[in-house]
């Protein structure tokens, strides 16, 4: 009974419970909102960082200098197709090493042009890249022996040079002037974790590219080293192996730095996730604030209940009520206050955050644990900010609260 | 015959500043079960005080105070409640009914505090409103009802847990003329039907003839303590 007094209570009194509610409900409401548009970016980082592939090493020439930025992009040419073969065969943890070498070009289909990076590749970078097909498939190391004038085609290229609807796989294109064979159209990935369009490019066997495109200088270099493992447990013990075998095979001694650069997929997902969390963190605590304001916005308003209704509060004792029963009657109120606050709020949020997605586009995931905690915590703000004066009310003496007009 | 109330050389003194106010200044006074009493004064002489003291809202400073065999005077704040739930029913000038609130659910509260049943409180709430004659209006909020139905259902209220007492302060002082009546008679029905003894605190003498014994308070003390007849004919 007491809880429907309560309820009753708070119902009549209907445009002042809302308005105290509503530091509970925006606080509530913006944690809800912020959490899931925050998961909704997280997994957009985490799908970015999964389509460059599974447990995958990459290994740049030219060594970082302090602060990450490369010296001498490309300028020292120290990683060469040897490496790769070489690390394939004594780091057993590897399941695959490819290679890869780029420049951009103009490529052209009829009277469509484009300017597209080509990368001259190995077979085995598709797979490390875990990159599937919409329609033919990938060229064969006969192909890449023969060097063969293949190619293989990203979405956007496919939009910009082929008309819609048009399957590209058997067409003639020229690339830098020299023509080549579509055999096959690669399955979109999107955008890669610092924002280049994957999709827009063409790759075209290592060797072909080295020979018939690139020019014949420096064979056998490469712009970059791929490697996978099987496992990502495996990845950092594969990383320190390579990074041995490399300084051998250059002749580095002990105290030179390395001339090459590795990096791992969960290097690169860490960055983006560390920032994506700090963004979280920030965001959840201005909306803790709010929640905190509300909670002050409770006690507030029932402090001024208290005294306004301190006459009744002393005819409840003079017929018999006692302190728990009044204590226990305005916490009733401030939990009730605080609970349809929070419910409220979690209405709010969710429809905030997805018309966030409508809006801006951004994608956001509904988290439950984040419903589960912003709810729980506002029922404790009520909690916290009621004992005080449900205590007061408690506390007050009969005869004077029967006096007080 | 055990007395309902027994009070020896009661004093209550409060502290005002650095000043002290005794408001009651040695009473004495015992009652019978079934007495119908009055109480009268003027503001300051001590009525007030002393119907606290008597309805265990308050405790004296000093002296005894027996009430159904119980030393009251030095009981704890938990106990007095306790008490005064069971044995003592208020009604008070202004009615204090609890507002947005039905009749019923109003004359049930007492009830719930004591932690009867939702079903008993509702039935005894029932009975006491049918004594009242107002079982008609059981769903009507105190603002749906005239100020004589608003006390009637607050004396109701003051019955439903069965007390030994009923303590009126000024209970007509609110109501007209004819509805004030309506009140006193139900007060005498329930003395002389039920055998209640009832204290009435009232400043008018109309209202004061209604019972069988008058008192009279000056200054914290009790200046005259006669049955009725007898004050009306010093009077008149």
């Amino acid at each position: 009974m007491t809880v429907l007094t309560a309820f009753r209570f708070l119902n009549r009194n209907r445009m002042r419970s809302v308005l105290t509610t509503i530091g509970i409900i925006i606080g509530v409401g913006s944690v809800i909102a912020m959490v899931s548009i925050g998961e909704g970016a997280k997994s957009v980082i985490q799908a970015q960082v999964a389509s460059m592939g599974t447990n995958m090493i990459l290994i740049l020439p030219g060594a970082t200098s302090v602060g990450g930025v490369r010296g001498g992009q490309g300028g020292a040419v120290t990683l060469t197709v040897a490496d790769a073969q070489d690390l394939k065969k004594k780091v057993s943890l590897l399941n695959e090493t490819g290679w890869a070498k780029r420049d951009v070009m103009q490529v052209v289909y009829g009277n469509q042009n484009w300017n597209v990076p080509v990368n001259g590749i190995s077979p085995s970078y598709l797979r490390i890249r875990d990159w599937a097909f919409t329609s033919g498939g990938p060229f064969t190391e006969s192909e890449m022996e023969a060097t063969s004038r293949v190619a293989l085609i990203g979405q956007t290229v496919l939009e910009n040079l082929f008309p819609s609807g048009e399957d590209p796989v058997g067409k003639m294109i020229r690339i830098k002037n020299v023509p080549f064979q579509v055999i096959g159209v690669l399955a979109p990935k999107g955008q890669s974790p610092n924002g280049n369009d994957q999709d827009d490019i063409v790759f075209i066997p290592f060797t072909t590219a080295e020979r018939k495109v690139v020019g014949a200088q420096f064979l056998g270099t490469v712009g970059a080293l791929f490697a996978s493992t099987e496992r990502t447990e495996d990845l950092a013990q594969a990383v320190e192996e390579i990074r041995r075998i490399l300084r051998e095979r250059h002749r580095l001694r002990s105290e030179q730095p390395d001339d090459f650069t590795l990096r791992t997929q969960v290097d690169i997902g860490r960055v983006q996730e560390g920032t994506g969390e700090t963004l979280t963190m920030m965001m959840f605590s201005v909306a803790s604030i709010s929640l905190l304001v509300g909670g002050i916005g409770i006690m507030n308003i029932l402090l001024v209940s208290v005294t306004e209704r301190t006459r009744e509060i002393g005819i409840r004792m003079a017929i018999g009520a006692k302190r728990r029963h009044i204590l226990v009657q305005f916490l009733a109120e401030a939990i009730i206050l605080s609970m349809v606050g929070g419910l409220l709020g979690v209405i709010f949020g969710i429809l905030g955050a997805r018309a966030t997605t409508l809006v801006a586009g951004w994608p956001t995931i509904i988290s439950f644990e984040a419903i589960l905690v912003a709810f729980l915590f506002s029922v404790a703000v009520g909690l916290i900010f009621g004992i005080y004066p449900a205590n007061k009310a408690s506390r007050l003496n009969p005869i004077d609260a029967l006096r007080y007009e | 015959m055990d007395s309902l109330i027994a009070c020896a050389n009661l004093w209550k003194t409060y502290r005002l500043g650095d000043i002290n106010v005794d408001a009651l200044r040695g009473v004495d006074l015992t009652v019978q079960p079934g007495e119908f009493v009055a109480i009268m004064g003027s503001s300051g002489s001590g009525k007030s005080t002393l119907m606290n003291i008597l309805g265990c809202l308050d405790v004296p400073t000093q002296g005894e105070y027996w009430l159904k065999g119980q030393d009251i005077a030095r009981a704890e704040s938990e106990e007095l409640a306790e008490i005064r739930s069971r044995t003592i029913g208020f009604v008070f000038q202004n009615f204090s009914l609890i507002p947005k609130t039905s009749a019923l659910e109003n004359v049930q509260l007492p009830l719930f505090y004591q932690g009867v049943s939702l079903r008993d409180q509702r039935s005894r709430a029932e009975m006491a409103l049918v004594r009242v004659g107002l079982k008609d209006r059981e769903h009507h909020y105190p603002s749906q009802l005239s100020g004589g139905q608003q006390q009637r259902v607050a004396i109701a209220r003051a019955l439903v847990s069965s007390p030994s007492l009923i303590l009126a302060d000024e209970p007509t002082g609110n109501l007209d003329t004819q509805s004030g009546q309506e009140i006193m008679g139900i007060f005498q029905q329930l003395n002389q039907q039920d055998g209640m003894t009832i204290l009435v605190v009232t400043h008018e003498h109309d209202i004061a003839a209604y019972a069988s014994r008058h008192i009279v308070m000056k200054d914290g003390r009790i200046m005259i303590d006669q049955p009725t007849s007898e004050i009306h004919q010093v009077i008149s």
